[in-house]
């Protein structure tokens, strides 16, 4: 069941030095419980999607077209009076510094019940009680301890785990986190994806995982988009797109990572950089840096669907490389 | 393998500061004092002429503060650290000079370690021409040449760090290293910073330099997947001590220190199915007040009560391999293997 329905979402940012399109006509749907991994390298436009959601952007940056559909409500339309009620909510963010949520000077108990009554007229009491259950829920060992602490009494891990059981805290339907394990080590990581997973598994939580890192979200994503200045260039079902990248730079990003590569061997790289936003080559904005470039990519590829639940945004996709995938 | 550099019985002590939310809160009446750290807890290691030698464990084990006190920028509170036979901290003169530009350190972040105003010709030819290694008239093309190696086109020399993208200051950072000639790097998270594709250059440009000028890395990095393809040897930290010690493929296939194996299994790595995340419980304890014994037990399936109460030594367990644990001398290898 569609949750959310982004199409053609642009959200730009009108600087001094010109537009920034910093969402480019991005669209995804998700179903609730599902897991989205968006995923691409600084600067691609992950947290702009992020804050467009739940309507956080703020000037010299505005949507300037597009439609966020939630549960059958466009937001766009809805504007911030319909944003303002969700926010929190029913759609909730994380960050990848949890004191963005955190507030250092007060007991975890004092925000906890604020953030409940906030919305709620609910006695002290049962607010209590259900910050006691939420920390629990994201494998808090202790809470009644916790919940007298402060943050700074917490290490960074445990801190991040406090910010989601407060996004948690008014049962919402979507959580956007945005980075939320990139500055953890990874045995912390570790056991924050393995809550989260199982949270999604048992409360039909809808998550949007947003990261740069490709291999974390390969395991705990149902499907993947992967965005490249400014727009969703390649989408799919997890296993698939990982196992046989459509577009060359969803390629190019997995023959990056050193891993199952022969050790000491040089890595495949991407040549180049990232474009600048302000100054996009014409056409396909990977054109420059692309092994497949031609004269057809100095205009402008659709995100077409090129198999069943698999689109790309490229006129060469590397469909013949999956046939051979699926052959042996 | 004749040592480049022995690190001998090493350990670092501090003061910690107070962070920001624990100046709030000592601010508010909480009784929160500075502590004295044991950044590095007796560490001993010797790393071989042209060797690679990756150095990985979680934030706060001592990583840096190792590698500061290699390159020579902090001194050991006990042991001594030997470059070619000598004993870094003890040397004067000229000769201190020639160790601190034989070995140098590449950062995390190449924009604080850059000097903003200066231009990329003046960061990368001060030294080699304060220090007499290229005669001044030659300086312009000797930095030419070092940027090329580093794959910097040699017509951005007028330009200033805030012009470039990441990777290109990374490799600015690389070739400010490399002017003066050294045979020893400490590359302490140079490529943290990085997106994976110009993360896989960076680490392209170290592998080839390797090769072309037979140096010598002590590669620091939390992500043992990088360490892991880049390194000959891998050490392992946690809390300030040295854990496991192995060639990287056999480290990576067989690890032996629980914390190892920990580490091994919870590399993100590409699944194509839902991955079952089945992390080791327990957080990483204050480096302030680290537990007794064995530092990992609270967090190790194999704990017992020996470990509580007497620290592991670092011992060969296997050619080439060591590891401080106790399962090793109780016949329950095979548990740990
Ligand atoms: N406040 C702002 N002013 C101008 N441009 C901005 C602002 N915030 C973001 N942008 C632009 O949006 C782009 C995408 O940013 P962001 O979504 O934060 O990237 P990501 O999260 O993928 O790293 C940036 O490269 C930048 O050009
Ligand atoms: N200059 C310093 N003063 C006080 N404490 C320090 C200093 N440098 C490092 N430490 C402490 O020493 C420990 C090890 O730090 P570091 O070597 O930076 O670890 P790593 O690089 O592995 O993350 C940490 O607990 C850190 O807070
Ligand atoms: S459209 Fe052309 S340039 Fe763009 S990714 Fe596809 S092949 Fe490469
Ligand atoms: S010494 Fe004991 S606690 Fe430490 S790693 Fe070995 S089994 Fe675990
Ligand atoms: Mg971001
Ligand atoms: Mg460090």
């Amino acid at each position: 069941m569609t949750l959310l329905q982004v199409e053609d979402l642009a959200t730009h940012f009108f600087t001094r030095d010109g537009v920034a399109k910093a969402v480019d006509g991005v669209s995804f749907s998700l179903d609730r419980g599902e897991i989205l991994g968006l995923v691409g390298e600084s600067g691609s436009g992950k947290s702009v999607t992020g804050f467009s959601l739940l309507g956080l952007v703020d000037p010299p940056g505005r949507i300037v077209s597009g439609k966020i559909v939630f549960d059958g409500e466009d937001l766009v339309k809805g504007g911030e009076p319909m944003m303002r009620t969700l926010r929190g909510k029913r759609i909730a963010m994380i960050f990848q510094d949890p004191m963005m949520t955190l507030n250092p000077v007060l007991r975890i108990d004092t925000q906890m019940v604020e953030t409940v009554l906030a919305h709620e007229r609910i006695s002290r009491k049962s607010a209590l009680e259900r910050c006691r259950e939420a920390l629990a829920r994201v494998g808090i060992a202790s809470p009644d301890e916790r919940l007298k602490s402060y943050p700074h009494q917490f290490s960074g891990g445990m801190r991040q785990r406090v910010a989601i059981a407060i996004a948690l805290l008014h049962e919402p339907d979507l959580i956007i986190a945005d980075e939320p394990t990139t500055a953890l080590d990874v045995t912390i990581q570790a056991q924050i994806l393995s809550e989260v997973q199982k949270l999604c598994a048992d409360t039909g939580l809808a998550m949007i995982w947003i990261t740069h890192d490709l291999a974390v979200v390969s395991g705990l994503a149902d499907q993947l988009a992967v965005m490249y200045a400014g727009k969703i260039i390649e989408t799919g079902e997890t296993g698939r797109v990982i196992e046989a990248p459509l577009h060359p730079y969803t390629k190019g990003l997995i023959a990056s990572v050193p891993q199952g590569q022969k050790h000491g061997a040089l890595l495949a790289q991407i040549p180049g950089t990232t474009p600048s936003l302000l100054n996009l080559p014409e056409g396909c904005s990977f054109r420059p840096r692309c092994p497949r470039a031609d004269a057809a990519c100095q205009e402008e590829p659709p995100l077409g669907a090129l198999l069943p639940g698999r689109a790309a945004r490229c006129f060469h996709p590397h469909l013949d490389e999956r046939r051979e995938a699926l052959a042996s | 393998m004749t040592p480049i550099l022995e690190i001998d019985a090493v350990s670092k002590r501090f003061v910690k500061e107070l962070d920001v939310a624990e100046r709030t809160a000592r601010f508010l009446g909480s009784k929160i004092e500075p502590l004295a750290i044991h950044a590095v807890d007796g560490v001993s290691l010797s790393i071989g002429r042209g060797e690679v030698l990756g150095l990985v464990g979680e934030s706060g084990c001592g990583k840096s503060t190792l590698g500061r006190m290699v390159a020579g920028l902090t001194t050991p509170s006990e042991g001594h650290i030997r470059f070619r036979d000598a004993d870094v901290a003890s040397l004067t003169g000229a000769a201190a000079r020639e160790a601190a530009l034989k070995i140098q350190m590449v950062f995390q972040d190449p924009m604080s370690s850059l000097n903003p105003r200066l231009r990329v010709d003046e960061i990368v030819g001060e030294a080699p021409r304060v220090h007499g290694i290229v005669p001044r008239k030659e300086t312009a093309a000797y930095v030419d040449d070092i940027l090329s190696r580093c794959g910097l086109d040699p017509s951005v020399r007028r330009r200033y760090p805030h012009q470039f993208s990441g990777g290109q200051r990374a490799r600015i950072g690389i070739a400010r290293a490399l002017a003066v000639k050294p045979d020893f790097i400490v590359c302490d998270e140079s490529v943290a910073a990085l997106d994976v594709s110009i993360q896989a250059q960076v680490l392209n440009l170290f592998m080839r330099l390797r090769e072309e000028l037979n140096l010598t890395y002590l590669f620091i990095s939390h992500d043992l997947g990088v360490v892991e393809h880049i390194s000959d040897r891998i050490a392992v930290m946690y809390l300030g001590r040295l854990v496991e010690l192995g060639t990287a493929e056999d480290l990576m296939a067989r690890p032996n220190h629980p914390y190892t194996q920990a580490l091994v299994a919870e590399i993100p790595t590409f699944e194509t199915k839902k991955k079952q995340y089945s992390a080791i419980k327990g957080e990483i304890p204050s480096p302030m007040n680290p537990p007794p014994g064995c530092h990992f037990h609270p967090r190790c399936p194999h704990a017992h009560p020996r470990c509580k109460a007497e620290r592991p030594t670092l011992r060969e367990v296997a050619p080439g391999r060591f590891s401080a644990c106790h399962l090793n001398d109780e016949g329950a290898a095979s548990t740990a293997a």
